[in-house]
C-alpha cells in the first residue's frame, strides 16, 4: 500500500512555551484505519488540527497525498475530511444545504444524487429538510459525518466520533466506518472508547505528552503487551489460598469457588502448567479453567505508566 | 496559489445570500422605515426652512445622504455578522480545513455584504421617488460610487468580524465610529455651508469624499473633486484588503 500521509519531524510549541507535538513521525498508508489514543491533552487532537490546516506547526512536515500541506495545501485539503470533536452547525440551515455547502467548499460541482446516497448511509435522509438545530445530538454528529465525506475524501479524519452518544449510535458509526473502510477511504481516529480502536483500527498509535510513544497493529500490541488472566472454577469453596501457593499472585473469590491467576504472555513460562499440578497435588478438585484477555485500556494504562517511570 | 476555487466563493456568496432573503422583509423594512423617518424629520420639518442647498431642492439634496448612511451601515453589519457568527458557532473550521483561502472567504463573505447593502441602498432610492423629486445626472457614476463604497465597508465589516471576540464588540465600531462619521460626513448638508475651519476639519473625514461623489453622480454638485473621492474609496478597498491578507496569512484570531 502506498502511503497517503507522512507526518515528518512534526512539532508544534504554543507561546505559553507548552509542546503540544513534540517530534511527531509516523507515515499511515493508505485504506488503513489508525487509532490514536491518550489521555486529556495528550496531542490528538492537536495533532488532527495540525494537518487539517486548523493549527500552524512549529516544525517538521505533514505531506498528504504527496502534497504538502502549507505549500500546496489546496491539493491537500481537498483528500481530506474532517468531523471535529465538538458539533458545530449552522442551526437554521436544513441538513441536505449544510451537506452542499461543505461539497460547494471543497470546490466540487452539486451531486445531490451523491450527496443522498450519504444521507441514506447515515440514516438522516428523512430529516434532510430539517434545521440542524432540531435535531438531536448523534444525528447532529451524523450530519458532521456527511459533510466530511460530502466531496469524497481520501483520508478521514474522526476526532472522537462517538463522544457522548449512546451505546446503540455507537455501534451504528462503527458500522459506517465499517463501510468507508470498504470504500477504501482512510481513516484516522482519536477516541477515548478503547473498544472502539480496538473493533476498528488496523493500527494503534499511543500518544502522551506531545510524543508519539508507539505505533503497533492492534493485534500485535494486544499480543505483546496483553495480560491474560486464568479463572480456575473449583469444585468446592476454599477458605483461602492454601499456604502452599502463597507467593505465586493467585486471588481467591468472595464466595471461594474460583481462583485467579494473571500471567504474562510474552513469558517464557507462564506457570499455568505448574500451577494446575500443584492444585492437584494439593487434592483441590479444578471444574472448568477460562482466559481473559486484558482490554486495550489496560495495555494503554500499562504504556503511559511505563513512559511516566 | 493555484487558481481560485470559484464554487467555494459560490456556495459562501449563496449561503450569505439566502440567509438574507430568508429574512427579507426585516432586512428592508427597518432601513425603509427609517428613511421614511429622515425624510419626514429632514425633509419635511428642516427642509421647510432650507429651501434649497446650492439651487437642490433639500429633501433632495439628503437623497444621496441617506443612500450612503444605508450603504455604509448595511455593508459593515452584513460582512461583520456574516464572519463573526461562524466564529461564534464555531462553524469557521469548516473554512480553514477546506480549499478555500483568503481570497474565496472574503470574496464570498465581503460580495454577498455589498451587494445585500446595494440592493437596500436602490431600495431606499425608490422610497425616496414617493417624496421628492430625484434626477440621476450620472446613473452609471451613482453605481460606480455605491458599489465602491459597498465593497470598502464591507472589507472594514468583515475586518471588525474577524477582530471581534463578543457581540458588544461587534457592535461598538459601527456604533461608536461609522455612524459619526456619516452624519458627520455631510449627509444631511454640505460641506461649503459650515464655517473654513470646520469645513477643513470636515475634509479629513474619509465619508465626506464618499457622500460627495455619490452626490456628484445625482446633481453634479461636490464637496470634493470626484477624482479625490473616487482615489480615497479605492485605496480604502486597498487597505483594507492588505489586512485581511495579513490576517489570514498569519492566522491571527482565526488560527492557534
Amino acid at each position: 500500500m502506498a502511503a497517503i500521509i507522512e507526518i515528518d519531524r512534526l512539532s508544534k510549541q504554543y507561546g505559553s512555551g507548552t509542546k503540544a507535538l513534540d517530534d511527531v513521525s509516523l507515515t499511515i498508508d493508505e485504506g488503513e484505519i489508525i487509532a490514536l489514543l491518550g489521555p486529556n491533552g495528550a496531542g490528538k487532537t492537536t495533532l488532527i488540527s495540525v494537518i487539517c490546516g486548523l493549527v500552524v506547526p512549529t516544525g517538521g512536515t505533514v505531506r498528504v497525498g504527496g502534497h504538502d500541506i502549507r505549500r500546496d495545501w489546496r491539493a491537500a485539503r481537498k483528500l481530506i475530511g474532517l468531523v471535529p470533536q465538538e458539533i458545530a452547525l449552522p442551526p437554521f440551515e436544513s441538513v441536505m444545504n449544510c451537506v452542499r455547502f461543505t461539497r460547494g467548499l471543497y470546490g466540487m460541482a452539486p451531486d445531490d444524487a451523491y450527496l443522498e446516497r450519504i444521507l441514506r448511509a447515515l440514516a438522516l435522509w428523512d430529516k434532510r429538510d430539517a434545521a440542524t438545530r432540531e435535531l438531536s445530538g448523534g444525528m447532529k454528529r451524523r450530519v458532521l459525518i456527511a459533510k466530511a465525506l460530502s466531496h469524497r475524501p481520501k483520508v478521514l479524519f474522526l476526532d472522537e466520533p462517538t463522544a457522548g452518544v449512546d451505546v446503540a449510535l455507537r455501534r451504528e458509526m462503527w458500522e459506517v466506518v465499517g463501510d468507508l473502510r470498504r470504500e477504501g477511504v482512510t481513516i484516522i481516529l482519536t477516541t477515548h472508547y478503547l473498544e472502539e480502536a480496538e473493533e476498528m483500527a488496523d493500527r494503534v498509535g499511543v500518544i502522551n505528552r506531545g510524543q508519539l510513544l508507539l505505533v503497533r497493529p492492534t493485534a500485535e500490541l494486544m499480543g505483546e503487551f496483553g495480560r491474560k488472566t486464568l479463572i480456575i472454577d473449583l469444585d468446592e469453596a476454599l477458605n483461602a489460598v492454601p499456604a502452599s501457593l502463597m507467593g505465586r499472585g493467585l486471588e481467591l473469590s468472595a464466595d471461594g469457588r474460583s481462583l485467579r491467576f494473571d500471567y504474562d504472555t510474552r513469558a517464557d513460562r507462564t506457570g499455568i502448567a505448574r500451577l494446575l499440578g500443584d492444585l492437584a497435588g494439593q487434592g483441590i478438585s479444578v471444574r472448568d479453567v477460562s482466559t481473559r484477555q486484558s482490554s486495550l485500556e489496560e495495555v494503554f494504562l500499562s504504556l503511559v505508566s511505563e513512559e511516566a517511570a | 496559489m493555484t487558481g481560485i476555487n470559484w464554487r467555494g466563493v459560490g456556495a459562501i456568496f449563496h449561503v450569505e445570500m439566502m440567509r438574507f432573503f430568508r429574512t427579507i422583509w426585516q432586512s428592508l423594512a427597518s432601513p425603509v422605515l427609517s428613511t421614511v423617518l429622515y425624510f419626514v424629520v429632514f425633509g419635511a420639518a428642516i427642509g421647510g426652512r432650507i429651501q434649497s442647498v446650492e439651487g437642490v431642492e433639500y429633501g433632495a439634496f439628503i437623497v444621496p445622504g441617506l443612500m450612503m448612511l444605508t450603504v455604509l451601515q448595511q455593508s459593515v453589519s452584513n460582512a461583520s455578522f456574516g464572519i463573526y457568527f461562524p466564529k461564534f458557532s464555531g462553524t469557521i473550521y469548516e473554512y480553514l480545513v477546506s480549499p478555500v483561502g483568503w481570497i474565496e472567504v472574503t470574496l464570498g463573505f465581503v460580495g454577498a455584504a455589498a451587494v445585500k447593502a446595494i440592493l437596500i441602498a436602490l431600495v431606499i432610492l425608490l422610497t425616496s421617488f414617493a417624496f421628492v423629486g430625484v434626477h440621476i445626472l450620472h446613473p452609471f457614476w451613482m453605481l460606480a460610487f455605491l458599489t465602491l463604497s459597498a465593497l470598502g465597508f464591507s472589507l472594514l465589516g468583515f475586518i471588525i468580524g474577524l477582530w471581534a471576540k463578543s457581540f458588544e464588540q461587534l457592535q461598538i465600531v459601527p456604533m461608536m465610529v461609522i455612524m459619526p462619521l456619516v452624519f458627520l460626513g455631510g449627509a444631511f448638508y454640505s460641506a461649503s455651508m459650515l464655517p473654513p475651519f470646520w469645513e477643513g476639519v470636515a475634509k479629513l473625514n474619509p465619508v465626506l469624499y464618499l457622500i460627495s461623489g455619490v452626490r456628484w453622480s445625482f446633481f453634479g454638485l461636490a464637496d470634493v473633486p470626484v477624482g479625490t473621492s473616487l482615489t480615497a474609496v479605492a485605496l480604502m478597498v486597498v487597505v483594507c484588503l492588505g489586512i485581511i491578507r495579513w490576517i489570514f496569512a498569519t492566522g491571527w484570531r482565526l488560527r492557534e
